[in-house]
């Protein structure tokens, strides 16, 4: 059973570390949308390649879509398809 | 797989009749901040170098290492301006599907592949045109596109 929470953890510490947002990643709502608090394109790309390696993982090109680092919930859903969870 | 600024089974002259192609332009812009990009090189390098510019771009921007920064800036940039003009920001387009190619005379032209290039014929895309510019810490890109469509006209056949 894959660990929403841990997951979501890991992909709240991506956000802080990569998606200069201007609210608290760790504390922001799952669906609210990350370019509304901050994230340029530049830095969803920095988030990516976190994502890829905390999770290790790689986005397949059509997964390379801005709605799939809109939110935390839809980067879940994205990295729980990769880890087959 | 070779791109080309044309798509290569569009012909060469346009019909121009006004009733049958209606010709529309769209423009895309981005700016990029070089540090931002410098501090990706650092933090990801290679991964972020592979991922993001194709082979062509990567020789142009390391052959002057002191330029590399701002001159990936610019290619960053135009793919992002490339996104914008054509709608593919929700397409899921791989970024070295788009690239800046340069001559060696300096000019520059965007060529498409892949799943780009199949979302611009798709879109009617029949030619694009790229500027870059730098100064300072800022990198821009502005990309426009001409697009055929069917002309909205309606049809003179009779019942």
């Amino acid at each position: 059973m894959t660990d929403t929470a841990a997951i979501d953890a890991q992909i709240r510490t991506v956000l802080k570390d990569h998606a200069r947002l201007s609210k608290d990643a760790m504390t922001l709502d799952v669906n609210e949308d990350l370019y509304q608090a901050g994230m340029t394109s530049h830095a969803s790309v920095n988030v990516m390649l976190g994502l890829e390696g905390t999770f290790d993982v790689e986005f397949p090109d059509h997964m390379l879509k801005r709605n799939v680092f809109n939110t935390v919930s839809s980067i879940r859903a994205a990295v729980v398809e990769l880890i087959g969870g | 797989m070779d791109g080309f600024p044309l798509l290569p089974d569009f012909p060469n002259s346009i019909d121009v009749n006004p009733s049958s192609v209606v010709c529309r332009l769209k423009v895309g812009m981005d700016l990029v901040q070089i540090s931002r990009i410098q501090a990706s090189l650092e933090k990801f390098g290679d991964r972020f170098m592979q991922r993001i510019f194709t082979e062509h771009e990567m020789l142009y921007a390391i052959s002057a290492s002191v330029l590399q920064a701002e001159r990936l800036a610019a290619r960053f940039a135009a793919k992002e301006a490339t996104l914008k003009a054509l709608g593919l920001a929700g397409k899921g387009v791989a970024w070295r599907d788009m690239e800046v190619f340069r001559f060696p005379d300096g000019r520059c032209e965007l060529r498409l592949y892949g799943r780009a290039f199949e979302f611009a014929k798709s879109l009617g895309v029949i030619q694009t045109a790229l500027s870059l510019s730098h100064d300072g810490d800022y990198a821009a890109a502005i990309v426009a596109a001409v697009v055929s469509e069917p002309s909205m006209s309606a049809s003179t056949d009779s019942i």
